[in-house]
This record gives structure tokens, sequence and C-alpha cells, in this order.
């Protein structure tokens, strides 16, 4: 009874640092509605829900029942999963699941959050273990400092590296009209922003940001009557290190590693650099953007850095990474995960408009949570051959 | 896009939840902390299966999920392998920026352990340099009956 899904409609807001405008519902709502727009469906065409955002940021723990309004979710089957920074490629992965398993035809996938309405770094700190390290450790840009001080130990990285990462990203947000922050920096205006913990810049770290998304999924039974473009789901996959913080080998991202590698394996992706055309990779802070795409396996450890300066993942380069602009320009966390995977689907799709890569075969969008796990979606044109 | 704010008024409804937590620290923390807080002796958990030792300490091995596991006491010595200089402040923080963060791996254990580094200016600290536990005068059991970790003498 499993089923190939594809993605068939997506819809977001246009994300701000705040709304005072919406409530948490009328956000849903905006996402929602352009979803179902663009996939040319109505609420009555949706068979289950599956909705994300983080603990604790507003406050509500009944967000499935209560999103209802804005979800259009009433009596029908709705589900809340939560994943930390993961969240919205969770969703994205929990709604190919029930598609892929033949007991849904068409699932609503929706990440929303509200980030001006709490203190989200005392929020933050409840994803570390209260009796070992909440004492000692706070918010979330700790980790990814120590996290990139031993990669430069490793491997001899400089803050440059990762500023042209963050120039990068700033520049790709221009193209889209959905991202928080479109202002073009410079190389020097990163390293002159105020450094935050050591050798994390302000300008090389992402916002807080009010916004939603919303993802359509179907089963090969009527993705095909719903467009004739839809984006094929061809692997996802998600891993977990162990408990602590300090358990992870810092400088490497295992979790992305092994992800990646049983997703290529499955779909028969042996030269990822060459098959792969864009990349929406949930990069939260710049040296990440160097860091990770090594862990992915398109480029081998230690020459992140020469690629990007190449222009390689720059718009026009050989494997363009963020044309949406990315984490760093936009970051409604419990959506931000899932517009990496709605973003990814619109290259496939040719719906991206002026951040259209050409000729998009393949896409691949991630998520990351902040103790070091991954999850990560392949998108295809083709309908995979499994 | 740009007038989406135009003639609005936000209303805010503002409000705060207190929320008070104790956590129980369970079976093998508190072998450990108890050891930590009577004998200032650090341990960890070793899985003979995997030949690892793990600290924080662990009821099964988070590789191959044995229970199978034997305390070991290790030496409070140990070597930096990640950490980050904390310039801005939070609430949540446990004392005044700037403070160093550092990932320690305590000598023969397997994971990092998470503390702070003092005695030392935050410009020399370095990826590799050895370092060694300050026990705490006054000690109740928790992570910071370790005060601080300072360069090895
Ligand atoms: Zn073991």
């Amino acid at each position: 009874m499993a089923k190939r899904a594809a993605i068939v409609g997506t819809g977001q807001t246009f994300h701000k640092s705040h709304r005072p405008d919406v409530n948490g519902q009328e956000l849903i709502n905006e996402a929602v509605s352009r979803a179902l727009l663009d996939a040319n469906l109505t609420m009555k065409d949706i068979d289950a829900i599956i909705i994300g955002n983080m603990d604790h940021f507003e406050g509500i723990n009944y967000v499935d029942c209560w999103s209802v309004d804005g979800s259009g979710g009433t009596m029908k089957p709705v589900m809340k999963i939560t994943t930390g920074g993961t969240t919205g490629c969770t969703i994205a992965i929990g709604g190919y699941h029930l598609v892929a398993s033949g007991m849904f035809d068409k699932v609503l996938i929706v990440g929303w959050e509200k980030n001006s309405e709490s203190d989200t770094s005392g929020a933050i700190t409840t994803a570390f273990d209260p009796i070992w390290d909440r004492l000692v450790f706070a918010g979330a840009i700790s980790g990814l400092a120590a996290e990139a001080q031993a990669y430069i130990a490793r491997y001899g990285a400089t803050d440059r590296d990762g500023a042209r990462v963050s120039v990068r990203d700033r520049k790709h947000a221009l193209n889209n009209p959905h991202a928080q922050l479109r202002k073009e920096v410079s190389l020097e205006e990163v390293l002159a922003s105020p450094m935050l913990a050591d050798p994390i810049h302000l300008l090389d770290v992402c916002p807080r940001t009010d916004g939603a998304c919303a993802v359509i999924m179907a089963s090969e039974d009527s993705a095909e009557k719903i467009t004739k473009t839809p984006d094929w789901i061809w692997g996802t996959g998600n891993r977990h290190p162990y408990a602590y913080l300090g358990d992870a080998d810092y400088g490497r991202l295992t979790s992305m590693e092994r992800t990646a590698k049983e997703i290529f394996k499955k779909a028969g992706i042996k030269e990822p650099r060459k098959e792969i055309n864009v990349i929406e990779l949930y990069q939260p802070y710049s040296f990440a953007g160097i860091i990770w795409i090594e862990d992915m396996g398109i480029v081998p450890p230690g020459k992140g850095a020469e690629y990007i300066w190449s222009g390689a993942t720059d718009m026009g380069g050989e494997l363009p990474i963020n044309p949406s602009g990315g984490v760093i320009s936009c970051n409604p966390i419990g959506a931000t995960g899932l517009i990496r995977c709605a973003e990814a689907a619109m290259q496939v799709m040719g719906k991206a408009e002026g951040r259209q890569v050409p000729d998009v075969n393949h896409a691949v969008s991630t998520g990351f949570g902040g103790c070091w796990w991954t999850d990560m979606i392949l998108h295809g044109k083709k309908k995979p051959n499994y | 896009m740009s007038n989406v704010f135009k003639g609005v008024e936000p209303l805010v409804v503002k409000s705060k939840i207190s929320v008070p937590y104790h956590w129980w620290a369970g079976e093998t923390a508190s072998a450990f902390f108890i050891k930590l807080r009577d004998e200032q002796k650090i341990s960890g958990t070793w899985c003979a299966a995997c030949k690892k030792l793990f600290l924080p300490p662990r009821k099964t091995c988070p590789l191959c999920f044995s229970a199978q596991i034997e305390w070991k006491t290790v030496q409070p010595v140990g070597t930096v392998t990640a950490f980050t200089v904390v310039r801005r402040q939070l609430a949540a923080m446990p004392r005044k920026a700037p403070v160093i963060y550092a990932m320690i791996k305590i000598d023969g254990t397997e994971t990092g352990l998470l503390h702070i580094l003092d005695e030392v200016k935050p410009g020399d600290v370095k990826i590799g340099m050895r370092v060694e536990a300050k026990f705490a005068e006054v000690r109740k059991a928790t992570i910071f009956d370790i005060e601080y970790f300072r360069p090895a003498r």
C-alpha cells in the first residue's frame, strides 16, 4: 500500500521581525490560504494536517487544537510534532510518512512561529539537559561558536570565510520578497559588526522572525492531477547524536554526514556536487555554510571555504545554496525548516520566480537542531523509480 | 507588503508564566554528584563492549545500549576540544560576561564535559590546551562543585 508522494503546493507569509497586526491563528491562515491557492485545492480536499512550532515560544501547548481556525483543521485528523530547530523539516517528513504509507491521500503541513511573543533565549535554553548542561550554558549561539572554533583549529578557516557565506545569503535575499532581512552587506560590515561569541559576529547569525509556511503533499494517485510539475520526495532522513552537549564531535556535524549518506545511497546519487542542482540549507550562522556542506559530501573536509570563495554556491554558480536568502535572512523557527522544504519544492516545480535556479532536477532541503541533530529531504523533478 | 501595518493599532496582552521545576537528578547522575561533593572525585561509566568511558555518565551505553556499565574514577585533568567567549549577557548565564565556555575531554573519557574556564585570559585560550578542575570550597552536589577549569599546573 506504500505510495510515492509529492509536494503539490506551497504558501508562506511575508516574514517580519514582528507581526502586531495578526495573532498566531491568523498568521497560520495566511500561509495555509496561499498553499491551497497555489495547489488550486480547497480545505475539503485535505485529509489530515500536521502542524509544528517551538516548545515554549508562544506558551501554547495544544497548538494542534488551538490552531484549527487558522489551519482549517476543524474535525480533521490533526497532529502536532515539535523537534526544536528541525521542527519544520520534521513535520514535512511526518507528512511524507502519512502520504507514503497510503493512509492519507492529501496532507497539509504547517510550520509557524511568533518569535516576537516571548524570551526565545530562555526557551531555547530548555533544549539543554537541566542537570548537566543548563546550569553552565545558555542561549543558542555559544554552541555554534564552539563548533566554529573547533573547525577553525582543525582546518585553518578564518572569520573572513564565515563572513563570505553571510554576504552570499544576504545578497540572495534581495531576490526573495518573503525574506525578513533584505539588505546587502559587505565582508567588512560583517567583520565590523559586534562580536557575540567568538568568532561569531552579529551579521553572521540569523534574526528572530514572525512567520508561517504551509506545504501540501499528495500521493501519486492525485499529485499529477493537481499539478503538472509535482516535486517528488526521493528520500527523507534524520539522525540524532547522543544526549549531552559535550557528546558531539565539535567541528563536524556527524548527524548530517550519516543522514546524507543514507539518502544519497537510496537515491543512487554518487556525486552529490554534480547531481544536486540547488540546496536550501538550514544554516543558522555563517560558518555552518562551510562546515556542513563538507559533512553533506558536497566537497571534502576542509575544502568548504575554497568552494564558497569560488562562487560555486552563488546564484549562477555550479550549485547555488540558499537562493531564498536562507535562515540568516529569516528565521521563524517552527517554520524555518518547512520554508527550506517549500523553497526547494518551488525550485523543482519552476515556481521560484526571481530566485529560480535553471533546470533543477534534484534539490536538497535540511533542518538543524541545537544539540547537533539533522533532518534532510531529497527532492526531484522525476518520479522516483522505487 | 510594505504597508501591512498601516492603520493597525496593535493590541498586546502582556502576561507571564512562572514555571518552577525540580528535576530529580536520577540514579546515575546522583551517584556522580555525591562522589563529587563528598570525595572531590570525577567518575564516568565504562562500556566493556565498546571499550569507551562516558562522561557525563549514563545508565546505558549510548552507542550499543548495553546496561552492563562499570564506574571508573578519572583524574580531574583534560584537554580543551572546543570553546567560545560569550560577550553578550543573557539572563540565564551563570556569571557576568565575558564568559569562556569550553568542552573539556577529561583524560581517558570518550565525550566532552561542558564547563567554564577561569584563571586565563580569553585571548590565551587555545584548543588543545591542558586544563584541571578547581573544586568548589562549598559543594552542593551540582556541576558547580567543580567551580571551573583552569590551565593545568
Ligand atoms: Zn557500548
